[in-house]
């Protein structure tokens, strides 16, 4: 077995991406795009805020076109400005890596989370691909409106640019790369330059299409199995609706794959850790600690409107909580769900609220472009209640080509969400909120911006929810441009998005900014409680947590790891992992035991028994069938091992008749031979690794051979 | 191990499902119905066969419901609040969703309209759920460690499933109630061919088989039609659950089509509440109900109007659905009353009604007075409609189950006792199948199949799955059946599916016995081989010496006058020469080489000449079929020269040897060669 670290991906919207192989079959873990690689480009020009060709002159670094050709010359420092940015129609930035593998030798593509699907049809409209790809049904469904949210904003692209001709675009030629600013050619090209064939056009629908077509959509729990041997089931990991973790059944292999795991929501089905237990090896792929890291790096300098917001959730917990328990199996379980989770995550819902009454109340106006769905919906719910506790009649705009069917489709999963959801089936209520507050009015949702419909009913200040989160495509990019200037207005972003990068086309920006951080995946300190109820024996880390755990596990009483064998992976690196299991396990059949003729042999305890039969592999398992005609055995066995006693044989010999007498030589190294006289004249030549029998009728040859075998161990 | 099936319930009857499950130590409760047939104890399974001592929770793994009809579920509440079960139970999410609408609407009609004692309060329906894990189609569900369970969609009402239970290799399924077609708001049962040691599935048809009800429909709808366009008001009596919203999709889509307006009312209470329900559960619904929810919820009824009591005596057409069916009581006998002495209105039935309802009277024969008590009577004039509308599978569908399911054994419930053995007779005589069909309180031993864990290896696994041709060649004589070419090619493709394979079981005491390839034997055992072999040292004629050419010929002739002179050359000393090192001399001695190849090739000829079809292949120091070796022998001290030949003639002798496996093909070859003559 071997697993590449693909890419350790950047933030909730970019999850890490593996290749695991596994009995000869290659899996391909999750097939995301970078979205936000898309702040290298401007977004589409609106009347509103044209170009801001002034900004050229305006800006010192920019020299003015010189004699020698060269239209713009690299700055070399300085903030980033709006004319830096690429003005071409977006390509998306798939996975690195990935490019390096033939698709063609990928065998199933896994699918955790929506986000993870749409780099999906990048590989489906390759015709050499014919990989069995597996998702849960909502992962699926999710996954396709997202795909198509993300065609329909790009459409606008298309009627700005035009249709772009074939091959590569200008800007990504070496010379227009180059005069970009540094920090955009790292986006675009990586550290080490080598992710510019990352890049790719954008999938038409007709690709989406053909792309879920050939998904396999699951149910939590149900069993797949692939090519007869692989048994491939998901576990909802808490996530999103939908989202899922694995276990992988091979033959000799028990695999849980751990993507990012949330314990407690408030919308999506809670993380199942229960059913991932007594796999061999665990593959923890949940690196939404790594992301927080980073971002945490680059957005530390303040902004004066710029509100933050944190749950800083990456330090070890020096909690005593963890400390003075012992080896007790429910404490453990206490200890990961009883944390409070969701109260956390509602009281930044309220603060984000509170945020937006304010601003409304102020005569502004809130723009929140978050994309996360259940993050979203819940805000719906909260923002909406929140508007009416304080009595305001502010309209909240729901502005995307998918929100209706996502609304739609939000309120008839049941099997997919929480435990509070589906006591609101039980009781018969709505599932989301906003069933009720679009049926009031409250909530009025749109496809798109140009709808006329919108404009009919359009007020300010007012609150709208749009996408796209790395503004540059969507909605929201005519919002921010519309209100941008507004100090009392407020976009609200997800941590993880660089501001600078993001806001850099919309600058000078009056607006405020708040910026706030949710729960992505499973936190530090319940890493070690987990793995302790997985109980795994090879768990395979990011060696970036080595460091973390080792501190968090001297902190802690409970040497977790006594048992567990921990193996690091490193990006763009493979690693093989050791084997656990020799032999494969198997079903006898009661009728093919009973067809078994054992013979002892000469070892003590071992009998061996020769069998036909039919190998019958179906879910994974392995059955040894009688086969359906009768068995036409060659009677007689095949093959010896062992040595003959000569004494043996020759009374063997005797008791069939045969008279014979042995001719032992001298010579220690040569056979020995027992000439036979009667019936007739035969010889049998016995050495330590063969005896040969030699007669010259059958008869007699089959007789001496009789006693040969009954002398011998064989089969 | 071995599955014992305890019928408390459904036992050659309808009614009272229950069925309680023994299979390797664990216990299944399938189904906790009531019988609404009876007021009596006999309404419930009875429970004191399972535990006398009422020790439930040690007595049962897990209850399963199949789906939310009261002759399902309906005792369950008794048996957790007041009997004391409390272990787990399994239904899916729309089962555990109206499930509580069920039996509260049983309940109050128990006590405050039939005024008896109650057997269950509200309270224990909302403890009784609270005990419910739900589950979805075709997770697999670990109870415990050894009991795995998974429901398929069994198409009957919303929410229906069959349950799959599998503990240790033993198997089986419980089909609940269930429909192999598909009607308007529901899909048909969907299983995967599983391999099952029992299948229990319900005979409510045992013996009919249903035409298309598309005509029945259409029936019903020009009876409304007709109806409607009088000025009359259509009375249509329902359970709040399945019939209501299937005949009210069939009527929506016929209002749209012929854009009518008259307005249909749902009479309050249950069936607006079951809408919203049927509105989140949509996912359970019918392929083509699913699919365009996104666009418009089917369950969003566009003709349908909210109801008050004052519109019963509004004039002007309506239609009406009314709870309870059967017209037993509460609105709709109300209803029922005030409509029914007018010859313009229409009331339709469904298929069935129990005995005692007016519904069931108004069935049998054409009644024109109906007397409710003493004191009361209504008058009958209006039309009645029969439609006959039954979301369980036919005869048909039931054989058809069966035999894509091809179980071990099958046990009939849930049907009527002559009926069930009339399909009994026939599921024994045409699939040959053990077939069961218990009365209540019966208990059924059935056999299961067993299997023995073993390991195998890689390499056995890779030889099982590579075609096996080769077991072809050993089934095939190549000497005397001469095989033309199109012959051969045709067992060639058929061993394509047979993927026989032969290994070797290794059993030793106390660890896990192995499955092994041929090849791998002796090192899983840890020993050497002894090699077992024939060897002959045959002599053939070469009589007439003038033909052949040459002298050096001569060197490997022994002379029949004993002169040995040149033969020497090549003599060994040793007696005892091992084959292995006979060939190593031969083929070391450059001298031979040419002599041989003319001499063996003689035989070849020969050989090929006497049998065609023989897969002789010709090297240039031996000859080889299969493990048979035949080579020129220079050394006239061969131990293996058993036969000297006849004296007169000269000889050449040619060593044989082979092994075991061709021994007849090798006694076939040598008796070939000891007739031939090689000069002629």
């Amino acid at each position: 077995m071997k697993l590449t670290c693909l890419s350790k991906g950047s933030s909730f919207h970019f999850p890490p991406s593996h290749i695991l192989t596994i009995c000869g079959i290659r899996i391909l873990l999750e097939c995301p795009i970078d979205l936000s690689s898309l702040s290298i480009f401007s977004p589409i020009p609106t009347d509103s805020h044209p170009y801001p060709d002034v900004e050229f002159s305006n800006s010192s670094e920019n020299s003015p076109i010189s004699d020698s050709g060269c239209p713009k010359r690299r700055r070399i420092e300085g903030t980033l400005q709006a004319s830096d940015l690429i003005r071409a129609e977006p390509w998306y930035k798939m996975v690195k890596n990935l490019q390096l593998w033939d698709v063609s030798s990928i065998d199933v593509v896994l699918i955790s989370t929506p986000m993870g699907m749409l780099g999906l049809p990048f590989l489906t409209r390759d015709p050499r691909f014919s990989a069995k790809i597996y998702a849960t049904e909502a992962t699926a469904r999710l996954g396709r409106l997202m795909m198509e949210d993300l065609i329909s904003m790009h459409y606008e692209f298309t009627q700005v640019y035009g249709v772009e001709e074939l091959g590569f675009p200008q800007w990504m030629k070496w010379e227009e790369i180059e005069v970009l600013p540094l920090l955009l050619r790292e986006i675009a090209m990586g550290k080490n330059g080598a992710e510019l064939g990352n890049w790719q056009p954008l999938y038409s629908a007709a690709n989406v299409e053909d792309c879920v077509q050939k998904v396999q959509t699951l149910k939590y729990a149900e069993e797949a199995c692939y090519n007869g041997s692989v048994v491939i089931k998901a576990f909802s990991s808490g996530l999103e609706i939908g989202s899922s973790n694995w276990m992988i059944n091979g033959p000799r292999r028990n695999i849980t794959y751990l993507s990012s795991s949330i314990f407690e929501s408030a919308h999506a089905k809670e993380f199942d850790y229960l059913s991932l237990q007594g796999n061999d090896l665990v593959l923890f792929s949940d690196l939404s600690l790594l992301h927080g890291m980073t971002t945490l790096d680059k957005n530390a300098h303040d902004r004066k409107n710029h509100i933050r917001l944190e749950v800083n959730d990456l330090r070890p917990s020096t909690s005593s909580a963890f400390r003075d328990k012992g080896n007790d199996g429910d404490e453990f379980m206490k200890s990961l769900v009883n944390t409070n989770e969701i109260t956390e995550e509602m009281d930044k819902l309220s603060f984000i609220c509170s945020c937006a009454i304010n601003c409304v109340q102020g005569g502004g106006s809130v723009l929140i472009p978050l994309s996360r769905l259940g993050i979203a919906l819940q805000l719906l719910e909260q923002m909406s209640l929140f508007l009416e506790s304080s009595c305001l009649k502010v309209p909240i705009f729901v502005i995307s080509s998918v929100a209706e069917e996502t609304f739609a489709f939000t309120n008839v999963v049941p099997e997919w969400l929480c435990k509070q959801r589906q006591e609101k089936l039980y009781s018969g209520k709505a599932l989301f909120g906003h069933v009720e507050f679009i049926e009031e009015k409250k909530i009025h949702v749109f496809p798109a911006m140009y709808s006329s419909n919108l404009l009919r009913t359009w007020k300010e200040p007012c609150i709208v929810f749009c996408s796209h989160w790395s503004l540059r495509i969507g909605p929201v990019v005519h919002l921010l441009q519309r209100w941008r200037g507004d100090p009392n207005s407020l976009l609200v972003l997800e941590e993880g998005v660089d501001v600078d990068v993001a806001l850099t086309p919309f600058k000078p920006m009056a607006m405020k900014v708040l910026q706030c951080s949710f729960l992505s995946g499973i936190k530090m300190q319940k890493v070690q409680p987990l793995l302790e109820l997985l109980k795994p024996k090879i768990v395979l880390l990011p060696k970036e947590l080595r460091m973390q755990l080792q501190a968090a596990s001297v902190s802690s009483v409970i040497s977790i790891y006594r048992k567990t064998c921990k193996l690091y992976y490193y990006e763009g690196e493979t690693l093989v992992i050791p084997s656990l299991r020799l032999d494969f396990e198997a079903d006898l059949s009661k009728d093919l035991a009973f067809q078994l003729q054992p013979r002892r042999t000469s070892q003590e305890n071992i009998a061996v028994a020769r069998f036909r039969g039919e190998l019958l592999v179906s879910q994974g398992k392995h059955l040894l069938v009688s086969a359906m005609e009768p068995v036409e055995f060659q009677q007689g066995q095949l093959l010896h091992w062992g040595s003959i006693d000569q004494n043996r044989l020759l009374q063997a010999l005797q008791e069939k008749g045969i008279s014979g007498s042995l001719d032992n030589r001298s010579i220690t190294d040569s056979p020995s031979l027992i000439y036979i006289d009667k019936p007739s004249r035969a010889l049998i030549q016995i050495s330590a690794t063969g005896t040969i029998i030699s007669a010259a009728d059958e008869a007699l040859a089959s007789l001496i051979f009789e006693a040969v075998n009954s002398v011998l161990d064989g089969i | 191990m071995a599955i014992e099936c305890l019928v408390l319930g459904a036992g050659q009857e309808v009614g009272k499902s229950c069925v309680v499950v023994s299979i390797g130590g664990k216990r299944i409760m399938f189904d906790c119905g009531m019988h609404m047939g009876y007021l009596d104890h006999r309404r419930y399974p009875d429970f004191s066969r399972i535990s006398e001592s009422g020790d439930f929770d040690s007595a049962i793994t897990c209850i399963i419901i199949t789906h939310f009809h009261l002759d399902h579920i309906g005792a369950l509440p008794y048996f957790t609040e007041v009997c004391g079960y409390r272990g787990p139970i399994y239904m899916t999410y729309p089962t555990r969703a109206l499930a509580p609408l069920m039996l509260e609407d049983y309940r109050k009609v128990m006590v405050d309209r039939r005024g008896e004692k109650e057997l269950f309060s509200s309270d224990d329906i909302i403890e009784c759920m609270k005990k419910v894990i739900a589950v979805d189609l075709k997770q697999t569900i670990y109870v415990d460690r050894d009991l795995q369970i998974r429901a398929y969609y069994a198409g009957h009402v919303i929410g229906a499933a069959m349950f799959y239970a599998k503990v240790g290799d033993s198997t089986m399924v419980y089909t609940g109630d269930y429909n192999m077609t598909p009607d308007r708001h529901l899909g048909a049962a969907q299983i995967d061919r599983l391999q099952l040691d029992l299948l229990i599935t319900e005979s409510t048809y045992a013996t009919t088989i249903r035409d298309s009800k598309y005509a029945r429909e259409r029936e019903f709808l020009k009876a409304v039609h007709k109806c409607i366009s009088g000025g009359g008001k259509v009375l249509i009596p329902t359970f709040a659950l399945g019939r209501a919203q299937e005949l009210c999709i069939l009527l929506d889509d016929y209002w749209e089509r012929m854009n009518l307006k008259v307005p249909i009312y749902f009479s309050a209470g249950l069936t607006i509440q079951a809408n919203m329900y049927y509105k989140m559960l949509i996912g359970w619904t019918s392929q083509r109900i699913k699919d365009s929810y996104s666009i418009h919820n089917t369950f969003d009824f566009k003709h349908v109007c909210p109801f008050d009591r004052s519109l019963i005596t509004a004039p002007g057409p309506c239609v009406l659905f009314a709870t309870p069916g059967m017209i037993s009581g509460g609105f709709s006998l109300e209803v029922f009353k005030q409509w029914a002495p007018s010859e313009m209105n229409l009331v339709t039935l469904p298929g069935y009604c129990v005995a005692g309802t007016i519904g069931h009277k108004l069935m049998s024969g054409k009644p024109t007075r109906i007397d409710l008590d003493k004191d009361t009577h209504i008058d009958v004039r209006c039309q009645i409609h029969q439609l006959s509308f039954s979301p369980h599978t036919d005869g048909k569908g039931i054989m058809d189950l069966i035999r894509f399911l091809m179980p071990q054994h099958v046990i009939l419930v849930h049907g009527e006792k002559p009926k069930m053995a009339t399909l009994k007779g026939k599921i024994q005589s045409e699939l040959g199948i053990q077939c069961y069909d218990p009365a209540n309180n019966d208990t059924v031993h059935i056999p299961s199949t067993q299997v023995v864990k073993v390991d195998i290896t890689k390499m056995f696994i890779r030889t099982s799955f590579s075609a096996t041709p080769k077991s072809i060649k050993t089934g095939v004589d190549g000497i005397s059946d001469s095989i033309s070419q199109d012959s051969a090619a045709l067992p060639l493709i058929q061993i394509g599916d047979e993927r026989r394979s032969e290994g070797i079981l290794v059993m030793e005491k106390t660890k896990k016995a192995k499955v092994v390839h041929e090849d791998e034997l002796l090192q899983t055992l840890g020993v050497a081989e002894h090699k077992v072999q024939f060897a002959y040292c045959c002599p053939v004629y070469v009589s007439t010496i003038e033909h052949i050419k040459g002298n050096e010929l001569s060197s490997i002739i022994s002379k029949p006058n004993g002169d040995t002179g040149v033969s020497c050359l090549l003599e060994s000393n040793s007696p005892s020469l091992s084959l292995a090192e006979h060939k190593q001399t031969l083929m070391g001695s450059e001298l031979g080489a040419s002599d041989q190849c003319a001499w063996l090739h003689r035989l070849y000829i020969k050989l090929i000449e006497k049998c065609s079809g023989m897969d002789l292949q010709e090297f240039s120091d031996h000859l080889q079929l299969s493990s048979l070796h035949i080579c020129l022998c220079p050394n006239k001290d061969c131990p293996f020269r058993i036969e000297r030949g006849s004296k007169g003639r000269s000889m050449a002798f040619f060593c044989c040897s082979w092994s075991l496996v061709d021994e007849n093909l090798a006694w076939r070859v040598l008796s070939i060669m000891k007739d031939l003559d090689l000069s002629q």
